[in-house]
Order: C-alpha cells, then sequence, then structure tokens
C-alpha cells in the first residue's frame, strides 16, 4: 500500500503540518567524510553550498518568525561560509541554534577553534556517532573515524558539553549499520552511556536512535545489493499509526542549500518541495501559509513511521 | 548460504502451513508467545535465540536471530559472546560423555 493510502486508513485525512517552532537549514552537501548511511550522499567532492545571500533570507525568515530553533545541517554545517554567521546572529535574536556534526569535523583545517565557538555560542550539539564500538562505526564512516570521534567528544566533555548544564547539551545520533531497524531508544541510550562512559570517560545528554531512509547513499547501497524491496517491506510491515502525531515533517519547515522549502531533509535530498499551495522558496517565506500545509509524501515516509518512528529527535513514540 | 539452504525460503516459511494449518497456527501461536518479553526481555530472548541458533546449526535461524540481534541495538561482540556459551555447552556436553566411553572400559576390562 502506498503511504498517502495507509495514512489515510489510518488518520482518514492527510498529513498536514502543525505550527513550525523549529527551521531546519540544510547548508550543503559538501563534506569532509563519505559515510555509507547518508541520505544527501554528503562528500568532499560534493559542491552544493549555501551562498551568502540565501543565508541572509534564511536568518531573516528565523528572527522575524516565531521560530524558536535554527537547525543546521548538511553535509558538514560548518564548512558553509555563512555558518558561523547564521549561529551568531540567530544566538543574538534569542533563537536556540542546534547544529548537526559530524565530530570528525573538528580536525580540519580552520576548524581548530570550532569547539569553543560552539561553546561561546551555546550551540546545540547533535554528533552521529552510530554505535559505540569501532568496528562498527569505521565500517560505516571509514576507517578511524571512531577514534577521531571519541576524541572530540573528550574535548567537547572538557569545554563543558554534555557534562549535565542545560546550556550545553551534547546529544549523539545513533544510526543501523546497515538494512535493519533501530532498538528501543531508552534502553540503548543506557547502553551507549555505559559503555563510553566505561571506555573513555565520555558523558553525553540524549541519544537519539535515527532510521535510515531507502534514499541517497544508503538506497544505492540497498540497490547494489538486490535489497531495495526487502528493505521497503520491512519498513512498511513496521508501520506504527502512534507515530503520526510526532513525525517531524509536521514539527519544522526545511530549507535546501539552494532556498528551496521542504517538509524535511528527506524531501529535500529526493528534490520533493513542499506543498504548491504554499510558498516553495525562501525569497516567498511567509510563516502562516506554512502552517496546515499538506506534508508532501512518499513511500520513503515509511522510514519515519517504523516501529518507534524516527524523526531529527530521534523515537517519536 | 549454499544451494540447498536459500535465503529467500525463509519468507516462505507459511508454506509450511499448506497441508497442516492447524498444527502449524499451534506451533506459531507458541512460537510468538514464546518469543514475547515476559520475566526475560526481548534482547535476552533473542539473545537465547542466537546461541540455538548456531548449536543446532539452522541458517535461517543464524540469519533471523543475527538480524533480531542488531535490531536489539546488539552487536558481532555480543552474538559472538552468546555462541560462545551455546557453543561451549555444546562441547561441555560432548566432553562429559568422556565419562560413557570411561565406564565402557571399565565394563570391558580386567
Amino acid at each position: 500500500m502506498k503511504f498517502s493510502e495507509k495514512v489515510i486508513s489510518v488518520k482518514k485525512e492527510p498529513l498536514t503540518a502543525l505550527e513550525s517552532k523549529i527551521l531546519q537549514v540544510n547548508l550543503g552537501y559538501i563534506c569532509n567524510m563519505s559515510c555509507k548511511h547518508c541520505h544527501v550522499s554528503g562528500g568532499p567532492t560534493q559542491t552544493q553550498s549555501m551562498d551568502s545571500e540565501t543565508a541572509e533570507r534564511v536568518l531573516r525568515a528565523v528572527v522575524d518568525n516565531p521560530f524558536e530553533t535554527l537547525d543546521l545541517t548538511g553535509g558538514a554545517p560548518e564548512l558553509n561560509p555563512s555558518f558561523r554567521m547564521l549561529v551568531t546572529e540567530a544566538r543574538k535574536a534569542g533563537r536556540n541554534v542546534i547544529a548537526r556534526t559530524n565530530l570528525t569535523i573538528f580536525f580540519e583545517k580552520t576548524m581548530e577553534d570550532v569547539g569553543e565557538f560552539y561553546r561561546d555560542q551555546r550551540v546545540e550539539l547533535v554528533a552521529t556517532l552510530p554505535y559505540y564500538l569501532e568496528d562498527s562505526v569505521d565500517r560505516v564512516r571509514g576507517s578511524g573515524t571512531y577514534k577521531k570521534s571519541i576524541e572530540v567528544l573528550k574535548r567537547l566533555n572538557n569545554l563543558g558539553y554534555g557534562m549535565g548544564s542545560p546550556d550545553l547539551p551534547l546529544s549523539l545520533v545513533y544510526n543501523p549499520q546497515g538494512m535493519f531497524l533501530a532498538p528501543p531508544q531508552n534502553i540503548l541510550e543506557i547502553e551507549y552511556k555505559r559503555e563510553l562512559h566505561e571506555r573513555f570517560g565520555i558523558s553525553f545528554t540524549h541519544l537519539y536512535t535515527i532510521l535510515n531512509m531507502p534514499v541517497g547513499r544508503f538506497k544505492e547501497f540497498l540497490s547494489r545489493t538486490n535489497n531495495l524491496d526487502k528493505y521497503r517491506e520491512r519498513l512498511a510491515s513496521a508501520f506504527n499509526p502512534e507515530t503520526l502525531d510526532g513525525v517531524m515533517c509536521r514539527h519544522i519547515v526545511n530549507v535546501g542549500w539552494d532556498g528551496r522549502l521542504f517538509d524535511c531533509d528527506f524531501n529535500q535530498a529526493l528534490g520533493l518541495t513542499a506543498s504548491s499551495d504554499g510558498p516553495q522558496h525562501i525569497d516567498d517565506f511567509d510563516y502562516q501559509a506554512l502552517i496546515g500545509r499538506r506534508i508532501t509524501v512518499d513511500d520513503h515516509c515509511y522510514g519515519c513511521t517504523a516501529g518507534q518512528g524516527s524523526s531529527c529527535g530521534g523515537a517519536v513514540t | 548460504m549454499t544451494e540447498y539452504y536459500k535465503s529467500e525460503d525463509l519468507d516462505k516459511f507459511g508454506d509450511v502451513a499448506k497441508h497442516s494449518p492447524e498444527l502449524f497456527k499451534k506451533f506459531i501461536d507458541w512460537y510468538t508467545s514464546a518469543l514475547e518479553p515476559g520475566k526475560l526481555t526481548k534482547r535476552e530472548k533473542v539473545l537465547i535465540g542466537v546461541g540455538v541458533a548456531h548449536v543446532i546449526q539452522c541458517p535461517y535461524c543464524i540469519d533471523a536471530y543475527t538480524k533480531s540481534c542488531l535490531e536489539e541495538g546488539m552487536s558481532l561482540e555480543h552474538i559472538t559472546e552468546a555462541v560462545h556459551v551455546a557453543s561451549a555447552i555444546r562441547g561441555g556436553a560432548s566432553l562429559i560423555h568422556t565419562l560413557q566411553a570411561h565406564n565402557a572400559v571399565d565394563r570391558n576390562s580386567l
């Protein structure tokens, strides 16, 4: 059954957006890494990057409207030339800022002070660490990634991140290292905390479990191994109607690197823009017109409604 | 998996019901109930499952329970420990039969 039909069968109406408190912005696909599960196929050879004019419009949108949070993602968002401007100005305007960091970016040239920058700006960090064991992480993200990530997590703890201060939250993101569903978030969080603390003395705030979408580089893997249909069936068979209230598309507005508006970052990777009933580009941004918009869905959306559900903030049930 | 055991056959398990649907239903009900979390968590049950799967050397069960372990947030470290427990018991069960050999030697010796 198509996802749109599934929603109708359960809710008796299509998915629509509620009032958005989060403006999520994808600053581009350029990244120092090429992780196997990346839904935007980010990497060093990508060229898509938000220009400064678009970034200025993003800033106006977040400051002039009732958004509480600016959520910056990529690629590696830190590599965009407007990144620090967006963080600094949004914080000056009293907005919470989330940065989705891959951790290894801290080792890149010109990024030596990025940890201190984050701390000084009181940026909420959401960091990728697909598992707490080296083999599993390096298999997905490349050899040596785990050791670098651990070193950065220690550095962030030394800066005060993840140590209990509400101003300096540090959350980690678990991704399945293949074509299987995520474990219960609350149980895995306990295990992550125990293992990372016992092994390295590392502390963090929350663990978010996020499912792999059949999109981007992960979809290429599924197609190459003849597992695309099987994985899609797995997601569809695990559909949980209780996730429909919490899925992120209903609570955020997503801006792509080129200024187009989307319901989520996966739709953005697929080029599925926000409903044509409302604005579709940051140039035409209209907060009120986006409330109640019909969410653009396709069958990849089963990835957010499987089991405990999956969103930028982890499980939704 | 060899040509004899085909991965896709796991999805056809329901075909077993064709010639004896009532017995198959009883099995599925029992199997499903046994795997439900109870005093043991789902995690503990799938770990038992993966250990048993290796000892009985069922390729379908190994595939299924390995995946279940991954979906419970476990890794090859967990799976390997569980297989060692099950295999050690299997090995011990063989080894303790040495005592039967001792007894047989006694019975057949002066």
